[in-house]
């Protein structure tokens, strides 16, 4: 029996959107892809099949004193698509795209063909599957180079600022000085304290005398409520909390899997928004309008009452991009989770597009259930030049809603 | 309680197997692993050896075993590649095409040496090595389709009974030598095997689960487990359904 066409990977579930989505053909899942093919705890080195899960990776490496040159902030992705979304982390500005890590994937084409791409062979292949939403063909496995660490700590700085015009001087400090830099921002505030909020810096920590002990606990919301907790009582009373919390200018130490993946720790933090679930904003503004973009967005946010408890503003560097369709690109990246309120947050949304739509900024795939076709299109001048490379038997959802 | 530092596998290449071998080469555990298609077993062998610490065994070969002339050498070979054993795990096996099998005897027979005859053969010999040295844990997975014979799988079930019934009685002849006997009865398990199978609904389990439940049965020599456990009551209320309802029921 033949599969219903088109075919896409699958892996781990993780996107918010619909890039892992094909509800017209059949989804290929990817999680028995989980074996390791080889490590070179010297020379830092790992090639494991695509299936293969960033904490699985986290539990071997980490001990040989290795680490995963980009993370995104959930370990529960799996290599293949980190991959094809060519996510990005903290160290953007420091380290680039987790592209940039790359040194070989295979892929497989529907036509049995099983090509070897890496940087310089078959590049343009490469260029198009790295960022390429699992469009390509199947990734079968994939190799990285590693990042060198002393131990699974982390130093940390947290600061408190009490406007954006404050974000934008502290965060061109820390960039200077820091692999690794976000800030959380107070979407609810306005006037004065408009983008309020506390920038976390972050390095690996140095060698130690006596490591601190570490146990990850673990939360579980047990089923949907039947409302969503997040309301606009809870998310004032949380912001409001959160801004004020003790910060540790001097530093600290912490543990890499807190300070990289705090939501991590609740199993199915995701039903706390009810059934009906929520949307993640995420945009890239292009440096030069990334100031007054972001002001202006806070603002359009803030009047419509609709607010995140998840507010992540950050920059990227100036290293270009390796995928055709990669996100991360230089200027600022603004995340936000809503609630969904249907037509009341689409429609938001569609005044934020126009923002960001103005300013030449783009949507992140990888987060996206809603963005209108020529915002993509705007956001992703490559994209035509990227169809040349899709296997012809494979397709998403996404990939039909914003190229019709 | 045993110590788990030498295993043998055979049928590693299963998935159930696979995780098992994994979550045995976690503990530290030296492994020889027995599969029959030699690619997937490469891959496995290199998987399990980036996961080794320094010293532990990695090793393997590929057989057919329903080839019962092979076994003596390849437990052999496994007894010498990790200079003694601790444990056995026998996991080969396939799901048979019940009607496939209705329709053809020699297909019928050709399961009952995959399923039962050739486990048997391997479990036969084992057990003269294990009475010997007087310790050590022999486990099997079975299946509960083994508990009762129904219409739509009872090639299977028939071969699976069979194992039970014989690792019952080697049970009774190995206790006082000092070994266990384990027989594992997973119910509906997401692997490779049931990809045919509608996967939908609370009976099925993940291999890494099963895996936990058959490393924590060999470490303390449980008798007969149901994997995961709820299975044991359902199968209780269906080995106790009365035959002459039972023969009508669509099962």
């Amino acid at each position: 029996m033949r599969a219903p066409r088109p075919l896409l990977a699958y892996g781990n579930g993780r996107s918010y959107g619909d890039v892992c989505l094909n509800d017209q053909g059949t989804l290929l899942q990817t999680r028995q892809l989980d074996r390791f093919i080889s490590f070179d705890p010297c020379a830092g080195l790992l090639r494991c099949e695509s299936g293969v899960t960033l904490n699985e990776i986290f539990q071997l490496i980490v001990p040989h004193g290795w680490f995963l040159p980009s993370t995104p902030g959930t370990r529960y992705v799996t290599l293949g698509g980190a991959l094809a979304n060519d996510i990005h982390g903290k160290n953007h500005h420091a380290a680039g795209c987790f592209g940039h890590h790359v040194t070989a994937f295979e892929l497989i084409r529907s036509t049995g063909e099983m090509l070897l791409c890496k940087p310089d062979l078959n590049s343009e292949m490469f260029q198009a599957t790295v960022g390429g939403l699992g469009l390509t063909g199947l990734i079968s496995w994939v190799e990285i180079k590693l990042l060198p660490v002393q131990n699974p700590w982390m130093w940390v700085e947290s600061h408190r600022f009490s406007n954006l015009e404050q974000f934008w001087l502290l965060n061109k400090e820390a960039e200077r000085n820091w692999p690794y830099t976000v800030a959380w921002i107070d979407c609810l505030a306005s006037g004065h304290s408009r983008g309020r909020g506390i920038l976390f810096a972050g390095k690996h920590a140095a060698n130690q005398t006596q490591l601190p002990a570490y146990q990850e606990g673990s939360l579980k919301v047990p089923f949907d409520p039947p409302l969503s907790l997040i309301n606009g009582l809870s998310l004032r009373s949380f912001n409001a909390l959160y801004y004020r919390q003790p910060v540790k200018p001097q530093g600290s130490l912490c543990h890499y899997e807190p300070y990289f993946y705090p939501l991590d720790k609740i199993q199915h933090w995701n039903r706390i928004y009810g059934h009906k679930g929520f949307y993640q904003y995420q945009c890239v503004l292009p440096p030069a309008v990334a100031q007054d973009a972001t002001a202006e967005l806070l603002v359009a946010i803030a009047k419509s009452g609709q607010g995140s408890f998840l507010a992540v503003l950050k920059t990227f560097g100036e290293r270009a991009s390796v995928g055709m369709l990669s996100f991360a690109r230089p200027g600022a990246t603004l995340a936000l989770d809503f609630p969904n309120r249907g037509a009341k947050t689409l429609h938001l949304f569609n005044q934020l597009d126009a923002i960001v739509s103005a300013a030449g900024g783009a949507l992140y795939p990888a987060k996206d259930a809603r963005m209108p076709a020529s915002l993509f299109q705007s956001g992703y001048p490559d994209w035509e030049r990227f169809a040349g490379f899709i296997d012809p038997e494979f397709s998403s959802h996404f990939w039909q809603r914003v190229t019709k | 309680m045993n110590s788990l530092n030498r295993i043998v596998i055979f049928g590693a290449t299963s998935s159930i197997a696979e995780h098992t071998v994994r979550q045995l080469v976690q503990r530290g555990a030296s492994v020889y692993c027995v599969g029959r298609n030699a690619d997937k077993l490469a891959t496995i062998l290199a998987d399990l050896k980036v996961r080794a610490g320094a010293g532990q065994i990695i090793d393997g070969i590929d057989a057919d075993l329903t080839d019962s002339t092979q076994h003596p050498a390849l437990i052999a070979q496994a007894t010498t590649a990790l200079n003694g054993l601790d444990g056995v795990l026998i996991a080969h096996g396939s799901l048979p095409d019940q009607k496939a099998c209705e329709a053809d005897t020699n297909l019928t027979l050709q399961e009952m040496q995959t399923n039962a005859l050739s486990v048997i053969n391997l479990l036969t010999l084992l057990a003269n090595q294990f009475e010997a040295q007087g310790k050590g844990v022999i486990a099997v997975i079975s299946s509960v389709a083994g508990d009762r014979g129904r219409q739509s799988n009872y090639v299977y079930g028939a071969a699976k009974g069979m194992v039970t019934l014989f690792m019952q009685g080697l049970r009774n002849r190995l206790t006082p030598a000092g070994v266990d006997v384990v027989t594992i009865k997973p119910g509906f398990v997401d692997t490779p095997m049931t990809a045919g199978l509608d996967k939908s609904g609370p009976l099925w389990a993940k291999p890494e689960q099963i895996a936990q439940g058959i490393i924590n049965a060999m470490a303390k020599g449980k008798n007969e487990v149901y994997l995961p456990g709820f299975w044991r009551l359902l199968m209780l209320i269906i080995r106790h359904i009365p035959e002459f309802i039972f023969k009508r029921m669509s099962l």
